[in-house]
């Protein structure tokens, strides 16, 4: 019994280390994202609160959460306040199966990689209440278009991650990461599975309704979409599990494709060729600032071309390149763990 | 041929690439913010900014209450009212500007034959009472003789081209 309580207790300190963490830098990553956008608009961002404006996404965290939560009277009141959660747990819950290094994960799971694919789609489930219980227009499109795109983006995910398997032989991620062991950069998975890694990035991007997809949130056509009737601590959950929703694509690309916490060096390299978490967080790093550079750059893809892009593009390559992975492992051509 | 090339091109995001490159080139391009309370553009000697009524060196207010400005503002913002002094001189008893109605045209300086009513270089300047726009003549006459070194060179150094 006391092993039981203390295994639940021990559970619960590692499940409180890695939300915290990932809190707070939701929090700086909203800042980097406002500081990066401002740079490459050849502005300076925020400046002001605290040293170079590191304290402004802390600042907008107080504002959010000492505003009041406007219900409209029309709405749907149970439902309205369950999207935001229905929201946010999947995307906390996914990071349960994130390995961060050898034997440093949550939960070992095998089907770690099903585990995560049926995370990421009840996300939707949120998105697709708060537009329907809030009873508004605006609301219903973003919602409607948000269910249509994120449904069309996961077949072309999960077709990409397929060939992953293909090649690891393992849902699990941290065989998955085990399996791209070798000289460094050249032995992870996105060299042989190049197309299908930029499409998984490029459908990350679109699952997580972020631009050049954001045609969900469509500021200039539907206001705010699904979240427009939302306010305060409501809106921040939503926000807070669309931001920590890129931070997981980001790790997930890097532990797919990008060889997890693995050196991008030979190991005879000393220091820089051992392997680590921080191999890891550099690498989500650079597919987090991925993100922010697509945001700075691209203009919103018509909801049409989006579709197009997902069904007659994206689904096809992936699907060939599933045999093609498979060729490539039937023929022994990619070498697969160390 | 050509839509075999450009879709290739499409398939390989070379356009998205080269966008993708020039918003990186900004990134590190130097920044035109002018963090505005702490750095200040560089002013005109022309500009036209809040008003005041200047005093000769010995004192004197320059102001003959010929009315000219009165009658040039295009927005009817300036009131004058006028009396002769105990010396027997004409001089103004109410010189009132509606800084909302003004346009800051800058032809109430122009049309003054005594270089008495101008327009300064301040434009940073607020009013927290309703009614407060409207300045009166002590208030910028006041105004006048906190500036008056500021007015008079940046007067000297336009006079050339004028």
């Amino acid at each position: 019994m006391a092993a039981d309580i203390w295994l639940v207790l021990w559970t619960l300190i590692k499940i409180l280390c890695i939300v915290l963490p990932l809190v707070i830098s939701v929090a700086m990553y909203v800042w980097w994202e406002r500081k990066v956008i401002g740079w490459m608009h050849a502005r300076m961002g925020p400046n002001k609160v605290g040293p170079a404006g590191l304290l402004q996404a802390f600042a907008d965290v107080v504002k959010l959460l000492i505003k009041e939560v406007i219900v409209p009277t029309s709405s749907n009141k149970f439902l309205f306040f369950l999207a935001p959660l229905l929201g946010l747990v999947p995307a906390l819950a996914a990071w349960a199966v994130v390995p961060f290094d050898q034997g440093l994960v949550l939960a070992n799971i095998n089907a770690g990689v099903l585990y995560l694919l049926a995370m990421t789609s009840l996300g939707v489930y949120g998105i697709i209440l708060a537009g329907w219980a809030s009873n508004s227009r605006y609301a219903l499109l973003g919602a409607m278009r948000s269910a249509a795109q994120v449904i069309s983006y996961e077949l072309a995910m999960g077709m990409a991650i397929v060939c992953v398997l293909v090649l690891a032989g393992s849902l699990n991620l941290t065989a998955i990461v085990d399996a791209q062991k070798g000289a460094g950069i050249l032995d992870w998975f996105m060299w042989p599975l190049l197309p299908v890694f930029v499409i998984y990035f490029i459908s990350g991007v679109a699952e997580t309704n972020r631009a050049p997809f954001d045609v969900a949130e469509g500021e200039s056509e539907i206001v705010a979409g699904f979240h427009v009737e939302y306010s305060g601590s409501a809106f921040a959950l939503f926000f807070l599990a669309e931001y920590a929703n890129m931070i997981l694509v980001s790790f997930l690309a890097s532990v797919l494709f990008c060889g997890g916490w693995l050196s991008p060096f030979p190991a005879s390299w000393g220091f820089i060729g051992a392997g680590g978490w921080w191999w890891l967080f550099v690498k989500a790093f650079l597919f987090a600032f991925l993100f922010l550079w697509f945001r700075a750059s691209f203009p919103r893809y018509r909801y049409d071309q989006i579709m197009r892009l997902g069904w007659k593009v994206f689904i096809p390559i992936t699907i060939v390149w599933v045999l093609v992975a498979g060729c490539l492992k039937y023929f022994g051509w990619v070498t697969v763990g160390a | 041929m050509n839509r075999i090339t450009s879709y290739f091109k499409s398939l390989l995001l070379i356009e998205l690439c080269k966008g993708l490159g020039l918003t990186m080139r900004y990134m590190f391009s130097p920044k035109y913010t002018m963090r505005y309370p702490m750095e200040h553009i560089p002013k005109s000697n022309r500009f036209r900014g809040l008003h005041a009524l200047r005093r000769y060196a010995n004192g004197e207010e320059r102001c003959i209450a010929c009315k000219l400005c009165e009658a040039v503002c295009p927005a009817l913002a300036i009131t004058i009212d006028s009396a002769p002094r105990e010396d027997g001189q004409r001089r103004t008893t109410r010189y009132d500007i509606d800084l909302f109605k003004c346009i800051y045209c800058g032809f109430c300086e122009e049309s003054c034959p005594v270089d008495s009513i101008v327009e300064t270089s301040v434009h940073e300047y607020h009013f927290e009472q309703r009614g407060e726009n409207v300045v009166t003549k002590s208030q910028l006459l006041a105004i006048g003789d906190r500036f008056e070194a500021d007015i008079a060179a940046a007067r000297a150094q336009d006079a050339a081209y004028r």
